[in-house]
């Protein structure tokens, strides 16, 4: 006999029994709605978290001084770097591809009647293209500001928003902690960084400017390395280890009075656990489409007990074992395909409905759904198989006398 | 050739259990059916006549002796090669009428020329055809529930009779029938087997339905008894 002809009779027995076949289903397509929308969402928190990190400049070696990063410890305090490491490193390190210098401060700035308490951060026109940071208005530092540490500053949209409402502030001077200085550009905005902090919220000076006239000191609190895509960030960082224990004269043996910190690596270590949690999540929802098959066994073994007869004349009208066989798989498959379609048809809806409240984007993924209905439809086969091997053995005087 | 019998028994036994609880159900049957006859077949309960039917409806084989359907060896095929000549050449009655339930009277009839793999258009207009042949033309489209008992043992005749098969089986056809609605039906047999060719075996309790038949086999604890020429001979 045809497919073609199996299929529609499946269709028959399906549509005979409505409600039954829709209960059948059931389990499927919840346990394919679950999937899809755990894995949908998971994709999303994941594609959201790498957004947050990638903020902070994909690929970039943070160079501090003292042993590891944020800890105190005792001892003398571990000298801060000097100009002459930023050079340094730029000429005599491979896959460079930017290095900045940062000293930092805070303070309140004050333009007209509004005041703000920001971040100040001294460095060089690298900076900016360490972090690949664009400006939407105005200039970077020319060389000469740089050198001279002119009172010029390129200010973060949060700061603008606080101190110029509406109006362009490029050309405008504010104050800030007592200094007077000129805003030459505008950033573009980065919104929220890796660890909830505001990176819009930052006026950026001539390091040395910020160094004669708020830290009062020609000392480098942070240097900031960027890694050109095409070298490996592991044999950079190893370089830059080698050349800084040199220029600081650390002797073989001891500890390191500087560290390194790779925001490549806390990027993979932050993605690899939203990653692994989404593969919980999705196994968890897996074993219900588990139970959803268990579930499509069950109705048509009890389908099969109550159509014995129908079975009985279906062979006693010549219909051989294979041909029942094949009626009731198919039956199963075509039950758990539409219980898959209508699954992924509500994860769509559950995703779409979701994701704003989580705060994650939506993202398709192909992948999933194609695999979530290979998935159910190979449910209906394997759990098709007992009950339809039971009707297609069947003998059909016996079948034919069942009441 | 031609004026050989269609179907030839020959030393049939059928064996039910084994050992202590052994049944010997047929003992030995010798039959002959010719061609276009129209057989009733009778006895008492566990004479046989059921068994006999279940041998020669090819749902069952003999456990010993030969049965030559149309001059071929029945006894020596397997299951799908026993449900291959139902399919073609073997229409079946029951006494309980046997349709599929929510299914219309046209698809019921359509049952078989599926199995047989034949197109849509074919399926209705020799579905349709059946349906007239047993005048339920109108009610194609009414479900078991709606039809009364006389008529679903039409469409269960229909769907017999669609395949134009050379052999109908009724296993006591109008056992759930009164008996105005059992001689419509026998008079439906007979002229399928007088004006389309249908050789017809059936079995019954009832004499009235029998004087039906050309011959008619008595059977008696698992033996042919005798045989005997019917009325409308």
């Amino acid at each position: 006999m045809i497919i073609g002809t199996t299929v529609t009779l499946a269709f028959r027995a399906i549509a005979r029994h409505k409600l039954r076949s829709f209960l059948t289903t059931l389990g499927i397509i919840i346990g394919v709605a679950a999937v899809v929308t755990m894995t949908t969402l998971g994709n999303g928190a994941t594609a959201a978290v790498r957004e947050q990190i990638s903020s902070l400049g994909a690929n970039i070696l943070q160079l501090r001084p003292g042993q590891g990063f944020g800890r105190g410890g005792g001892g003398p305090k571990p000298p801060d770097f000097e100009p002459d490491d930023v050079t340094a490193i730029a000429n005599q390190l491979t896959g460079v591809r930017a290095v900045a210098p940062q000293a930092s401060t805070s303070g309140i700035a004050i333009y007209e009647g509004s005041n703000w308490n920001t971040t100040v951060n001294g460095t060089t026109a690298a900076y900016f293209e360490a972090q690949q940071w664009k400006l939407d208005s105005g200039r970077l530092f020319m060389p000469e500001e740089e050198e001279a540490g002119k009172p010029v500053c390129i200010i973060g949209s949060t700061l603008r928003n606080n101190l110029f409402r509406q109006a362009d502030p490029i050309g405008k001077r504010f104050r800030i902690k007592g200094v007077s200085c000129q805003v030459i550009g505008l950033l573009a905005t980065r919104g929220q960084g890796g660890f909830g902090n505001d990176q819009d919220d930052v006026v950026v000076m001539p390091i040395k400017f910020v160094q004669r006239r708020f830290t009062g000191n020609r000392d480098i609190g942070l240097i900031m390395v960027a890694v050109d895509d095409a070298y490996d960030s592991g044999t950079v960082q190893d370089s830059l280890e080698q050349l800084m224990r040199e220029r600081r004269k650390v002797k073989p043996g001891s500890a390191d009075n500087f560290n390194v910190f790779d925001t490549k690596q806390i990027s993979d270590t932050l993605t690899g656990t939203t990653t692994i949690l989404t593969q919980i999540v999705g196994a968890v929802a897996a074993i219900s489409l588990l139970v959803g098959g268990i579930g499509i066994m069950n109705i048509m073994l009890v389908s099969v007990t109550e159509r014995t007869r129908e079975i009985g004349i279906r062979l006693a009208i010549g219909a051989v074992a294979q041909e029942v066989l094949l009626q009731f798989l198919v039956e199963a498959i075509v039950l758990s395909c539409l219980g898959g379609l209508i699954g992924l048809g509500l994860a769509l809806v559950a995703s779409l409905a979701i994701a704003p409240l989580m705060q994650v984007p939506f993202i398709f993924d192909l992948k999933i759904n194609v695999l979530a209905f290979l998935f159910s439809a190979a449910i209906g086969v394997v759990f098709g198989y007992f009950p339809a091997r039971r009707a297609a053995s069947l003998n059909p005087i016996d079948a034919l006398r069942h009441e | 050739m031609a004026n050989d019998p269609i179907i030839r028994l020959r030393g049939v036994t059928k064996d039910y259990g084994s050992g202590a609880t052994l049944f010997q159900a047929l003992k030995g049957i010798d039959l002959d059916i010719e061609r276009g006859d129209f057989v009733a077949v009778m006895g008492p309960s566990g004479s046989g006549k059921s068994t006999t039917m279940n041998i020669l409806g090819c749902l069952d084989v003999p456990t010993a002796g030969t049965f030559l359907f149309r001059n071929h060896h029945v006894e020596t095929l397997d299951r799908d090669q026993r449900a291959l000549l139902r399919r073609r050449y073997l229409g079946f009655v029951f006494q309980g009428f046997n349709l599929l339930s929510r299914t219309t009277a046209l698809e019921n009839v359509e049952l078989p020329l599926l199995y047989r793999g034949e197109d849509k258009k074919t399926r209705y207009d020799l579905g349709m055809a059946a349906l007239d042949k047993v005048g339920l033309k109108p009610w194609w489209d009414h479900t078991p529930a709606e039809l009364s008992g006389g008529q679903q043992q039409r469409v269960a005749i229909a769907r017999a009779i669609v395949t134009s098969p050379d052999v109908l089986l009724a296993d006591e056809p109008t056992g759930n029938l009164d008996s105005e609605r059992s001689v419509e039906i026998m008079e439906l047999l007979t002229d399928l087997n007088r004006n389309s060719g249908i050789t017809v075996l059936m079995v019954t309790h009832e004499p009235d339905m029998a004087a039906f038949a050309r011959t008619i086999v008595h059977f008696k604890d698992g033996l042919v008894e005798r045989i005997e020429k019917g009325q409308a001979a």
